[in-house]
This record gives structure tokens, sequence and C-alpha cells, in this order.
């Protein structure tokens, strides 16, 4: 049982975080880069360099895509060879040990269901890991927005409280939900779903980010649309491993 | 059947094996769940400068709160 756990969520975990990196370099890394050009000053938005009109600076900075581009092969050629290379194969490292962490939480759930006596196959396996994104990324998101470096937000450790709070509430809430046999327990799941955004996420009161309002608006979007892909294969990918150790 | 046990006996002893393969599955499901958490933990919120800097990437497009 434990090798079966373990050996299912690592391999399924830390394969699901390879293809999530490669999801990384292709929609995400390009906002970061160009986010930090925003945070460090290197290039300043209309709204921030305080007099530039409003309608001039508009069509200055939001000419058009290969503008953008423009930013993002500068920030990625002055990083250097080596430490661009260092920070990007850490990212997939890391990619693929928080995957791994989701996995093992995962499969351990399919291990509980099936000690429950119910067998989750690789269909349910994707609504699994779909639940997983829900509770682990799209409702966290909907308090505390996926930040563009540059973002600047409240108290990090309250904000780490509520993130945690959220996940722990979401994800009890989606399994009542799923599992539930009672209106008792629908009941709860809805109360579980709704306490984290009514009690709501810890914010500043002002704004202070530096980039521009598309640019996060974009970050956040293709974050939450990586991770959904993600969360989707990793279920998918456990749930094959799991099922396969059976033997 | 063996002489001197009784099929209850029998019964009995495959109830008792029963549940100790339980409680060994849910031991190894929380200690799974556990290093699972724990890994989370290190590579989504732990704030040491090295940690953060090497996960920071990961951090910010996965949405964990980052700085």
């Amino acid at each position: 049982m434990i090798q079966r756990l373990f050996v299912g969520g690592l391999v399924a975990g830390f394969a699901a975080g390879l293809f999530s990196a490669l999801l990384h370099f292709a929609f995400i890394q390009e906002l970061i880069l160009l986010g930090e050009k925003y945070e460090t000053g290197a290039l300043v938005h209309f709204e921030t360099a305080g007099n530039a009109p409003a309608a001039e600076g508009h069509s200055d900075d939001n000419g058009d895509d290969g503008h953008s581009q423009d930013h993002v092969d500068g920030a990625a050629g002055e990083q250097g060879g080596d430490s661009a290379l260092t920070r990007n194969a850490l990212t997939v490292l890391f990619t693929g040990l928080i995957y791994a962490g989701y996995g093992l939480m995962l499969v351990a759930g399919f291990a509980l269901a099936e000690q429950l006596g119910r067998k989750i196959d690789t269909r349910e396996g994707v609504l699994w890991g779909v639940a997983g994104f829900v509770a682990l990324q799209l409702a966290p998101a909907m308090g505390l927005a996926p930040e563009l470096p540059g973002s600047v937000g409240a108290d990090i450790t309250q904000r780490q409280i509520w993130w945690l709070g959220t996940v722990v509430a979401t994800g009890g809430g989606l399994a009542l939900l799923a599992y539930g046999r009672s209106v008792a327990a629908a009941v709860a799941a809805g109360v579980l779903l709704a306490a984290p955004h009514v009690i709501g996420a810890p914010h500043l009161d002002e704004y202070f980010g530096s980039a521009p309002a598309e640019l996060g608006a974009e970050f956040a979007s293709r974050a939450l649309g990586v991770g959904l892909a993600s969360w989707a294969a990793l279920g998918w990918l456990c749930a094959r491993a799991w099922n396969s150790g059976r033997v | 059947m063996p002489s001197g046990v009784t099929a209850k006996e029998i019964e009995m002893n495959a109830m008792t094996q029963t549940a100790a393969k339980t409680g060994t599955a849910l031991a190894s499901i929380v200690f799974a769940a556990l290093v699972g958490a724990t890994v989370i933990f290190f590579a989504g919120h732990a704030q040491s400068a090295t940690l953060h800097d090497a996960a920071h990437d990961m951090r910010h497009s996965t949405g964990f709160p980052c700085h």
C-alpha cells in the first residue's frame, strides 16, 4: 500500500509537473519577466509616470502584441545565459515538486475512497484533478488573484492563513457535494464553499501595482488556464498510476 | 478444519486480520498525505530567502501568495 501510494503519487505528480512547466514557459514566463521590468522601473507604465496624458500614454504602451514581445525578449536577454538557465531549471524542478506534493495528496484521497468502498477510475480521477484545481487554485484566486511580480499585497502571513483556510474549506465542501448523501451534507458543502469568500481575503486599502492592469489580467487568466490543464493531467496520470499499481 | 479450532475462531481471526490491514492502510494514507502537504508547504509557502528565490516563478504561476 505505502509503496503504491508513493510510487503512484510522486511519479505521476512529477510527470504532471513537467507538463505544467512546459505550459508555464509557453504562456506565463514571458509575462513574469515583463512584470519584473515594471517592478524594477526598467519600464514605466503611463499611469505611474505622473504627467503623461492618458490618451498618448495609451497608444504608446499598448500599441500591439509585437510591442509587448519586444520587451519580453529584452528582459530574457538581460538575465544572462547562465542565470536564466539556473532560474528556469529551478522553476522546472519546483513545478515538478509541487505537483508531486499535489499527486501524493490526490492518491491518498484515492486510497481513502477505496477503503470506503469506492474505486476511482481514470475518468473520476480527472474529476478529482479538476476539483483539486478548484480547491487549490481557483477558489483562492477569487480572493487573492495570481500576482504578477510587482504586485503589492496585504501581510504575507495573513494571506497564507486565508489561502490555507480556503483550500481546506473548498476541498471539504467539494468532497461533501460529490459524495454526501443527505440534504444536510449539501447544505454544509454550500456553507464551506461560501465561507472563505464571505469572510473575505486580506487586502490593502490602496493599490500599488506598477504594471498595466491589462498585463496583470492576462497573467491571472493564463495562470488559471495553465493550472486547470495541469490539474486535469495530474488527475488522469494519478488515477492511471494508482490503478496500474493494483496488481 | 483442524481439530480444536471452531468456525467462530477462524472468523474472529479473519476479522482481526482485516482490522489490522485497514489500520495499516489508514496509517499509510495519512503518512502519504502528510508528506504531500509538507512538500506543498516547503515548495509553496516557506519564506526562507533561498527557497523563496528558487521557487519564485512557480509560486507566481500557481497562485501561491509569494511576497
